[in-house]
């Protein structure tokens, strides 16, 4: 058994009673969460499962199938890269393949070593007509190339 | 004499990506410097609107001043000024940045019905879609039509699911309604049923759903709450990707206000109708889409498709009768009760009525959001609409339906668009992406493309989807490295119609039809892969080389300061050389030469 801080507890307590009220959703649940650690810490999911005798592979089958949630804690500053069909086509490959050789970031990971950036892929925003898109710390930016991407990282990194 | 001055800045996601915010923050600065918002003289408002379709021009800013339009383009901040100062004061509007032809020609063969108010309204002031008919249609069917009398608008109207499938809108509803009365349900009576509205809009290159949400949210509550009336449903759900942060904000904002006006709750609009909506944020799944896997994933399980019959409208969430329609589909309903049947099957052709959205993307001039009416031709959205092919380039093909249709060559273009048509050469509707290519994209590259994402969304619970696009990746893949064999075309084609035959769900059953319609048109792409080792091209990074052109190179040193490999040597004011052996084909420097001196192929 996972020992969490009477802090932690009270968060969780309240993720638990919204739980309790609203449905009894292990999504809504696991998406509360994220929001209140940023990723979802393993030892919240032994927590849950106790509290709700439901199996801890039950919530890892749903936090490995949905692309929204992270078991690893994430950067400082979050980049992501478009990657749909429209940004495709106007060459987001190579913007990703620039940024993750410019954060130097590991092999198979997606966060630097340092913890200040993680860089993602995603599937498409939506902002295909001004592609290619890459989002950092949410907000979007349009017509990216590198040297704007670049610069815009030297900035985060100097903040 | 008094002015009426209205503003409105284009402020979906496309907008304030450009700079919309700021733009507005110049704007109210600016007024209260010149006075103009303190002044009796001239009435003026501010108004933020959703998308109206040209984003590539963003920030549009609209100053209408007593019915007066004008239509400034690239509006940026400092331009502000000028605009108050000469437009709004001295009445003279500044010239070189109103919007020109293009602006016109983008709008002209265009018909608007969905986003007829799309960038028009504030889609975060309830009153404002009220002023222009909004919640009209919802209180002529409480007050005068019966559940079978709207579900028979619907039906004579010809409404067919613009989610992609085309299924007629009126018979969903109606098998819905008729599953209490007839018993035909595999669970018996039910006592509640469901409205769910699909905003998982995960079609890489559409954005027709996000940009309805957010420009207008109201008319996608309004049809939702007929969908209720008609169908006898209590609760509704917007099942929406949390990927679209502002539209989920807007969404949210709309059904408070809409709750506020005795518009969702109990007796709605003092008729004998309860109906709520719930929000439920989707977590990153494309396979959610699917209908029976989006139902699984709002009771909070991993979001699996299953085998359908019993269809949804007969066991759906919780098991019990669901209608699940399109954040499009939703909203065309309140348009077709207040105009009728008849006004809205006067557009399009004898099987696809009315209109489509459609994100007009890639490398066309005006990329954008347009609606046309149902049988257009395919040549007029990329030519008139969309202004052509960007850097006079040549067209290669169009890709319509993501990663479930296919790609239509150039040379049928004079196709028309509509469902049966599309379906005849190989490709869907969909949900509405569309995609332009040229003559330098690579068609096995977009045939992997489309494939590493099936292949990546695939749930996993039935092997032909599972395994096969996995297959077909690594066969794609390997053609793309040079190293593909005689027969890998064969083998596609039937492991890609084994794919289609035996898949579980249309994720599945569509996932090679990128694949299938590229090697239909484009087969001699792929046997250039395979036998003379050569992307046409020259996206294919394994089968191509950079260099320098001697005639071209200035000698800047641009390409070696972004070189990240330090593959590229030179003087300054001399020619540069590539050392191919240290080249990672990164196209760093292809993309920072202002020269055109970088090579490809």
């Amino acid at each position: 058994m996972l020992e969490v801080s009477p802090e932690i507890e009270k968060t969780l307590d309240g993720i638990l009673n919204k739980y309790i009220s609203d449905e009894g959703n292990v999504i809504s649940l696991l998406q509360d969460i994220q929001d209140a650690f940023g990723y979802i810490p393993e030892k919240t999911v032994d927590w849950f499962s106790r509290k709700l005798d439901i199996p801890e592979s039950r919530f890892f089958g749903v936090i490995t199938f949905y692309a929204q949630f992270h078991l690893k804690p994430r950067g400082k500053n979050l980049i992501t890269a478009c990657c749909g069909t429209a940004c495709h086509v106007k060459g987001s490959d190579r913007l990703i393949s620039a940024l993750f050789r410019e954060l130097n970031i590991p092999e198979g990971e997606n966060t630097t070593k340092d913890g200040q950036f993680t860089a993602e892929k995603v599937a498409c925003v939506g902002a295909c007509s001004i592609a290619p898109v890459i989002i950092i710390n949410k907000k979007v930016y349009g017509e990216m190339n590198i040297s704007k991407l670049l610069k815009h990282i030297k900035v985060k990194h100097e903040e | 004499m008094k002015s009426d001055i209205k503003i409105k800045v284009c402020m979906g996601t496309g907008g304030i990506a450009a700079g919309g915010a700021d733009v507005m923050n110049a704007f109210n600065k600016e007024l209260k410097e010149a006075g103009i918002d303190a002044s009796v003289e001239k009435f003026c408002s501010m108004h933020k609107v959703g998308c109206r379709g040209l984003c590539a021009k963003d920030v549009l800013v609209d100053v209408i001043i007593n019915g007066k339009k004008t239509i400034y383009q690239y509006t940026k901040p400092d331009m502000v000024s000028k605009i108050v100062n000469e437009h709004l004061i001295m009445g003279e509007p500044v010239a070189e940045w109103v919007a020109g032809e293009d602006y016109y020609n983008f709008h002209e063969k265009q018909t608007k019905v969905v986003l007829s108010d799309c960038g028009n309204i504030d889609p975060e002031d309830i009153n404002a879609y009220i002023a222009v008919g909004g919640y009209e249609a919802l209180k002529k069917v409480l007050t005068s039509l019966t559940p079978e009398e709207t579900i028979a608008i619907i039906k004579k109207s010809g409404l067919r699911g613009r989610g992609g499938a085309g299924f007629p809108t009126g018979l969903k509803w109606e098998i819905c309604r008729k599953v209490v009365s007839s018993g035909d349900s595999p669970r018996q009576e039910s006592d509640q049923k469901y409205i769910i509205c699909n905003a998982d809009e995960g079609d890489p290159g559409a954005f027709m759903d996000r940009a309805v949400i957010e420009g207008n949210p109201h008319s996608v509550i309004e049809g939702m709450i007929i969908g209720a009336y008609a169908i006898g449903a209590t609760k509704g759900y917007v099942y929406i990707r949390a990927e679209y942060p502002l539209a989920v904000e807007r969404l949210r904002k709309a059904l408070t206000q809409a709750r506020e006006k005795k518009l969702l709750g109990k007796n709605i609009l003092n008729a004998e109708l309860n109906f709520d909506i719930k929000v439920k944020l989707g977590a990153g799944a494309f396979v959610c889409g699917e209908e029976t896997a989006l139902i699984v994933s709002i009771e909070g399980q991993r979001g699996m498709p299953r085998a359908k019959p019993p269809f949804p409208v007969h066991s759906g969430l919780w098991g019990k009768p669901t209608v699940i329609n399109n954040v499009e589909t939703l909203a065309n309903i309140p348009y077709i009760i207040r105009k009728g049947a008849d006004w809205f099957s006067s557009f399009g052709t004898e099987k696809s009525k009315g209109t489509k959205v459609f994100a007009l993307t890639g490398k066309v001039k005006n990329t954008g959001l347009i609606e046309v009416p149902m049988g257009i031709l395919l040549k007029e959205i990329i030519y008139d609409i969309g202004g052509g092919i960007d850097k006079g380039r040549a067209l290669k093909a169009v890709q319509t339906g993501g990663p479930s249709g296919g790609c239509i060559p150039a040379e049928l273009v004079d196709i028309n668009v509509d469902y049966e048509s599309l379906a005849k050469v190989g490709s869907i509707v969909g949900s509405g992406g569309m995609v332009v290519l040229d003559e330098t994209d690579c068609m096995v590259s977009i045939a992997k493309f489309f494939l590493e994402f099936t292949q990546a969304e695939s749930c996993g619970k039935c092997v032909p989807c599972r395994i096969g696009t996995k297959r077909l990746l690594e066969i794609l893949d390997r053609i793309t490295r040079g190293k593909g064999k005689d027969g890998d075309l064969e083998l596609l084609e039937n492991l890609g119609n084994d794919i289609k035959a035996a898949s579980l769900c249309g994720l599945g059953q569509t996932a090679p039809n990128p694949v299938l319609s590229t090697l239909k048109y484009f087969r001699h792409e792929y046997e250039a892969h395979i036998k003379d080792l050569k992307c046409p091209a020259g996206v294919c990074n394994d089968l191509i080389e950079y260099s320098i052109l001697e005639e071209f190179c200035k000698g800047c040193g641009a390409c070696i300061r972004v070189c990240p490999s330090g593959a590229i040597t030179g003087e300054k004011k001399k020619l540069h050389k590539i050392t191919t052996a240290m080249c990672i084909k990164c196209g760093a420097c292809f993309d920072v030469c202002k020269f055109d001196a970088v090579k490809k192929g």
